[in-house]
């Protein structure tokens, strides 16, 4: 009974979210709307790493920002349907991931933080010096958006083309999550040591969830360049990696969804505070993210979901596990 | 020969911010398991508390040289008290965070109070002039940096090397447990060793201001470089990430010399030798193994 319970709860939660997502350019500025679809993709793309394999990367704006970059320049070049352009830009995201990943994995916790964040360094100085691609400071400009002669101009009818690749995004990343491959990073997550004992190559297994995080950073990346139809310096830079893992972590780290929330959040808090006229948005956000780390770790959706009557202490489910009664080394909310 | 020279002292002179700021990440790291993200904040900080010192209260660089460090590293004791102590039982993820969102809070505060052009902040006028080496000339403010720098590191290691104030901490970042079995209050030490590092950024920043562009932003792109600077050292040995330091400084300054051409080539050294380190020693240049995990 109690199965069939979360199953339905389950349900009324997908739906409830799927009509949302329907509505959202009704009730928002579409522009925003697509925003918050992007910021979105990022975040559960990193929540699939920091949540369900207990690695922080600090630097996906790499992959973000390539993606978007590599998005750009197949949309002027090629002209083909938008969606093959994100396609490519995710991909090349990808490709970027595999050395990237391959040295980051060599070291865990702070260190491999730290390790990503210096690489997305890296590609921000080659994106800025290698302006015969990336035009420098003035960015890609007029990335067009096509789809088989349909006029996409309006971000309200973008929305809704866009919102197919978000779906098929996040659904990709709860079907990696709820496979016997994500139990694996579950289990890597939580007891490295036991994962390697029991004949899982560790390394491989992080490799590969690098790798697909930077593909469905690269989808979200590759729309956010569609949605501007201008590519800047900005995403490459380490703010917009901050940005995210300040979503991820209002959200809900290792909740997957929370990501989706926080995204909306956060976006809509920016818009805000842009019409407003209130610049140092860094301020506001990060005050916001320090109070959750230090009195809000399980962010919203973690928070919500450990209302639930149904909450279970025992399972092995990531969305329930608390982070206060956990040993240190691993790190969830 | 002598541009050679003076190149590899220009390398040294920049590396010795390098191996300030890390030799502060480093202690930090080293007694609380911290990293501290808002480490390039704290330099930010330093190079404008010497500038407000000098515009609102007339006071030199000399003055700024000693009052700074000391006030921002109080600032750091009270935010290790208030903020950073409440987590420190949890994933050190969680600080890494938290001294984010405060970078993020801080660099915003200054930049709403002083907007984001540069302001210069002039050489202390005994050292204005150039040291004749023979072969070259040098400005006598980089040679002071450097020999400043220098002496710094020498101190802080005797300190920890040669006290009984740094035994007891070396014990206590190595084994804490056993530290305070015998008797010592480890807790103690945090709050002091924390406040220190910052102090020690602060330093860095004041030292700074006089030589590169005073703005909120200083710190941001810095610290990423400092970053891996500490990661090829080896964030757990002070030496490794004081002469990783110089060494990255050098690196630099060469590349900007003998390719200059190719401005990216300085720019991304850091980033390469990481790489490098990471395939052929992933715990640093004088890490430890167990320190990799």
């Amino acid at each position: 009974m109690r199965f069939g319970m979360k199953l339905r709860m389950k349900w009324v939660v997908g739906v409830a979210g799927l009509a949302v997502a329907l509505y959202l350019p009704f009730g928002l500025y579409p522009a925003v709307a697509v925003d918050m679809l992007c910021w979105a993709l990022f975040a559960v793309a990193i929540d699939l790493l920091l949540g369900y394999t207990g690695l922080l990367s600090f630097g996906h704006a790499a992959f973000w920002g390539t993606s978007a970059y590599v998005t750009g320049l197949i949309a002027i070049n090629a002209g083909v349907p938008f969606p093959v352009a994100v396609l490519g830009g995710a991909v090349g995201a990808a490709i970027l991931a595999v050395p990237v990943g391959y040295l980051a994995v060599k070291r865990t916790g702070i260190y491999f933080a730290m390790v990503t964040l210096a690489f997305a360094q890296m590609v921000y100085y080659v994106a800025n010096e290698w302006r015969s691609v990336t035009r420098g400071e003035n960015g890609l400009q007029g990335v067009p958006r096509t789809l088989f002669g349909l006029d996409l101009s309006d971000e309200f009818f973008f929305y809704y083309a866009a919102l197919p690749i978000v779906l098929i995004g996040l659904f990709l990343a709860w079907r990696i999550v709820h496979s016997p491959f994500g139990r694996v990073l579950v289990a890597i997550r939580d007891n490295p040591a036991r994962a390697r004992a029991l004949g899982y190559s560790v390394q491989r297994y992080k490799l590969v969830v690098f790798v697909l995080s930077a593909f469905l950073a690269g989808l979200g990346g590759g729309l956010f360049a569609m949605a501007h139809e201008f590519v800047a310096l900005d995403v490459l830079h380490w703010t917009t990696s901050g940005k995210a893992v300040i979503i991820v972590v209002l959200g809900g780290i290792g909740t997957l969804w929370g990501g989706v929330l926080g995204a909306g959040l956060i976006v809509r808090l920016e818009d805000w505070l842009g019409f407003a006229g209130f610049e140092q948005v860094g301020l506001v956000t990060g005050t916001i993210f320090v109070l959750a780390v230090l009195l809000f770790r399980r962010g919203i959706w973690g928070t919500l979901a450990a209302l639930r009557p149904v909450s279970r202490p025992s399972s092995p489910d990531p969305q329930t596990i608390d982070t206060s009664r956990r040993p240190s080394g691993t790190m969830v909310g | 020969m002598a541009g050679f020279l003076q190149n590899t002292f220009n390398g040294l002179v920049s590396g010795a911010f390098y191996a300030l700021l890390a030799l502060g990440l480093a202690v930090i790291f080293g007694m609380l398991r911290v990293v501290n993200f808002a480490h390039g904040t704290f330099y930010m900080l330093g190079a404008f508390g010497a500038y407000v010192l000098l515009a609102e209260a007339g006071l030199p660089f000399w003055y700024a040289l000693f009052l700074v460090p000391l006030a921002l590293g109080l600032a750091g004791m009270v935010l290790e008290r208030t903020l950073i102590h409440r987590l420190t039982n949890l994933d050190p993820l969680y600080n890494f965070l938290l001294t984010f969102g405060l970078a993020l809070i801080l660099q915003d505060l200054v930049k709403w109070r002083y907007g984001i052009q540069s302001t210069p902040y002039s050489t202390p006028e005994s050292l204005n002039g150039t040291v004749d080496f023979g072969l070259f000339t040098f400005p006598g403010y980089r040679v002071f940096v450097f020999a400043f720098a220098i002496l710094t590191c020498v101190a802080v290691w005797w300190v920890l090397a040669r006290t009984r104030i740094g035994m007891v901490v070396r014990a206590a970042t190595e084994r804490p447990a056993l530290t305070s079995a015998l008797g010592i209050n480890v807790g103690r030490w945090i709050t002091p060793v924390f406040g220190f590092g910052v102090a020690l950024a602060a330093l860095a920043g004041v030292l700074a201001a006089p030589m590169r562009a005073v703005n909120p932003l200083m710190g941001a792109d810095l610290i990423i470089v400092v970053f891996a600077v500490v990661v090829i050292g080896g964030l757990g040995s002070i030496f490794g990430s004081v002469a990783a330091g110089f060494g990255i400084g050098l690196v630099q300054a060469w590349g900007e010399a003998y390719a200059s051409n190719w401005p990216i080539v300085a720019q991304i050294a850091v980033f390469v030798v990481m790489a490098a380190v990471l395939l052929w020693r992933p715990a640093g240049l004088f890490g430890r193994e167990e320190a990799s995990a």
